[in-house]
């Protein structure tokens, strides 16, 4: 951990109550995607999308925005970043179950999809890369209306291969909007390695193609990932333009629940990955700085384990969508 | 009440709209200091200050993609895709997107927006500044497909398709851009964004089109008159949705239906039309549903006789009402 006690309190303006929260917020992207997995083996859930080893990324650049003010636009691995805004884990139940009162979709969607008007978290698409633009947009309107709300988009690094990344980050740079796109590499877009969909060697580098800054962080590093994306937040408010951050991370699980991941990744490699985990890395650094003490971590625990087992049983009680409103929603009423 | 053509309607009805709701942005390619390549934003940058009227970088995916994003952050966004023939790497945004944000949302999200497309043949314009590409996208539900092919129309419904919740693909045919000229109130009305129009009325059959194709058309019904063939021409406008009733009601009372289209035949509009006609009216019908179209070929060419070759026109809009009226 480069950030220490001190200087996350003096530096990044974070207190004690700061850094137990962010470590609850991981622990309970943690959880919920484990249960969600074991929900899917048993077919109670239909589908499901990994975010094992992303959560620092997640919850560290989260943790930089406005929740319900700036805008955010996630792509389907981002658990933790829709958690870390206030998308509580009965709503994300509800869309784990594909019920009528998931405020994401209404079952609409596969699980996954986020979308929240109340919290600005936009909706998206499977395609990757067309919430690009979208950011750029969003910002751009804000910017037109002088006020000072960030927009902050996510991705994977296969993203950064499609033209709407590309448009989209050239747009963000001539328009000087407002933006921070936020590359979580975790060195893999489904079985096809980073170097099978780049010659650099770091998604920052394309920032030099825009003109925009570029800056690659340890993704498992839960405040190195808070500082630049608070960093780049506070530029954008400042009207200096986008800024584009790589977090380096590792997907432990497969890309999904219909992946095997054995058939492109050697286990060695896997457990390799695992033992630099950002949820016991960040345990650790708490309990070292003080911050947290191993009675706090059991409670912080229980409750997580409660909210995980509370947001289940609610989410599958709940009624299914109604079949009558398959039409619903096509054009404005 | 001033006699205008099309494109400087829609300049005009633009400017007034810019007036009326700080919320309208204008951006696409070319569209602020050269005015567009029509003309049809000439003006606006002067007027209203490069906030509002946005050049932006060659690539029609990100101008979509942005102008879906100012939508959701409260703007009202009228993009300009310079020929329609390029919206093709704008599809993934308008189909995957732009159509889909209201109902994937369940409601909670949607995205007012007007993408204004230039389009159509018979400008020599070859195969990469002629195409139709209304079929592509009346195939996708949550998407609105208008394109008005007056003056009056053009006016009514831009202003309409800017205060509609939806996204609305705004096509304007390039051949009639100044054709015709009519008077055009100054006042702000509207027209809406579902209902075809009966251009003449008339008994022995109903011709159905839209663009272009309209006015052969007007000009073919118009002669046949005299000669005692008394052609029904509808303006369909509402290309999505397709107003049902007007176009049933229409063919009910004639016996017949031709639909005419510069697209080319094979997965064209007219497939829909004419579906609709024989599923809903075919105890009323005295002929076979017929369509006149352009070729099955991937693009207008460019040389005059291949490009006359193409597209359907006076003498073969003739043709066909003779033929469907002896029947």
């Amino acid at each position: 951990m480069v950030v220490g006690e001190r200087e996350a309190r003096h530096v990044l303006g974070l207190g004690a109550a700061d850094l137990r929260r962010m470590y609850y917020l991981m622990l309970l992207t943690r959880a919920i995607y484990q249960r969600v997995d074991l929900l899917t083996r048993q077919g109670k859930v239909l589908f499901s999308l990994s975010s094992d080893g992303h959560e620092a990324a997640q919850v560290g650049s989260a943790t930089a925005l406005r929740p319900g003010k700036d805008f955010c636009l996630p792509y389907y691995r981002d658990l933790g970043v829709v958690l870390t805004l206030g998308m509580t884990p009965r709503e994300v139940m509800l869309n784990m179950f594909s019920r009528e009162g998931d405020p994401n979709s209404g079952g609409r969607q596969m699980p996954f999809h986020w979308g929240c008007s109340r919290l600005r978290i936009i909706t998206h698409s499977s395609p990757v890369a067309t919430q690009i633009p979208h950011a750029v947009g969003i910002a751009l309107a804000s910017r037109i209306r002088d006020e000072d709300d960030v927009t902050v988009c996510y991705f994977g690094e296969g993203t950064t291969s499609k033209g709407d990344f590309h448009e989209g980050l050239n747009f963000a740079a001539v328009l000087k909007t407002p933006t921070v796109f936020i590359c979580e590499n975790n060195g893999y877009a489904i079985s096809v390695p980073q170097h099978k969909q780049m010659v650099v060697a770091d998604v920052a580098q394309r920032a030099q193609a825009y003109g925009i800054p570029g800056v690659t962080v340890d993704g498992l590093d839960v405040l190195e990932v808070y500082r630049a994306t608070l960093d780049a937040v506070q530029r954008a408010r400042r009207g200096e333009g986008p800024t584009l951050i790589e977090a380096r991370v590792y997907r432990y699980g497969a890309h999904t629940s219909n992946d095997d991941d054995r058939r492109y990744r050697a286990r060695e490699e896997v457990e390799e990955a695992r033992k630099g985990d950002p949820v016991p890395r960040f345990r650790q650094y708490l309990l070292e700085g003080g911050a947290l003490d191993e009675a706090t971590d059991q409670e912080v625990k229980r409750r997580v384990e409660a909210e995980v087992d509370d947001a289940t049983e609610y989410a599958e009680a709940q009624p299914h969508p109604d079949p009558k409103d398959v039409r619903l929603h096509v054009l404005a009423p | 009440m001033a006699v205008r053509n099309l494109v400087d309607t829609i300049r005009d009805t633009l400017h007034q709209e810019m007036a009326r709701d700080p919320r309208i942005v204008v951006l696409g390619e070319d569209v602020g200091v050269a005015g567009g390549v029509f003309r049809a934003t000439a003006g606006l940058l002067s007027a209203f200050g490069e906030h509002r009227v946005i050049d932006t970088p060659l690539a029609e995916s990100g101008i979509v993609g942005v102008a879906i994003g100012l939508s959701l952050n409260g703007m009202v966004p009228v993009a300009e895709i310079q020929f329609a023939d390029f919206i093709h790497s704008a599809l993934d945004q308008l189909i995957s997107e732009a159509a889909r944000i209201r109902y994937r949302s369940n409601g909670d999200f949607y995205c007012p927006l007007v993408v204004r497309v230039p389009y159509g043949g018979a400008i020599h314009g070859g195969l990469y500044h002629s195409q139709s590409v209304e079929a592509l996208f009346a195939h996708v539900p949550g998407l609105r497909v208008v394109a008005p092919s007056t003056p009056y129309d053009a006016a009514g419904m831009l202003r309409a398709a800017i205060r509609c919740q939806d996204p609305v693909i705004f096509l304007e045919h390039k051949a009639v851009y100044r054709l015709v000229k009519e008077e055009v109130p100054d006042e702000e009305y509207t027209v809406p964004l579902d209902r075809a129009a009966v251009r003449k009325e008339g008994s022995r059959l109903t011709l159905l089109t839209y663009g272009l194709m309209l006015h052969h058309s007007l000009a073919v019904a118009q002669e046949l008159e005299r000669e005692g063939v008394s052609v029904e021409v509808i303006d369909l406008r509402s290309l999505a949705p397709l107003d049902k009733e007007t176009i049933l009601g229409s063919v009910r009372k004639t016996g017949r239906a031709l639909i005419v289209h510069e697209d080319n035949l094979t997965g064209g509009l007219g497939g829909e039309v004419a579906a609709i006609i024989v599923q809903e009216a075919f105890d009323s019908l005295d002929a076979p549903v017929t369509r006149l179209a352009g070729e099955d070929v991937p693009a207008f060419p460019f040389a005059p006789p291949l490009e006359e070759a193409a597209i359907p026109n006076r003498e073969k809009i003739l043709a066909a009402i003779q033929e469907l009226a002896a029947y």
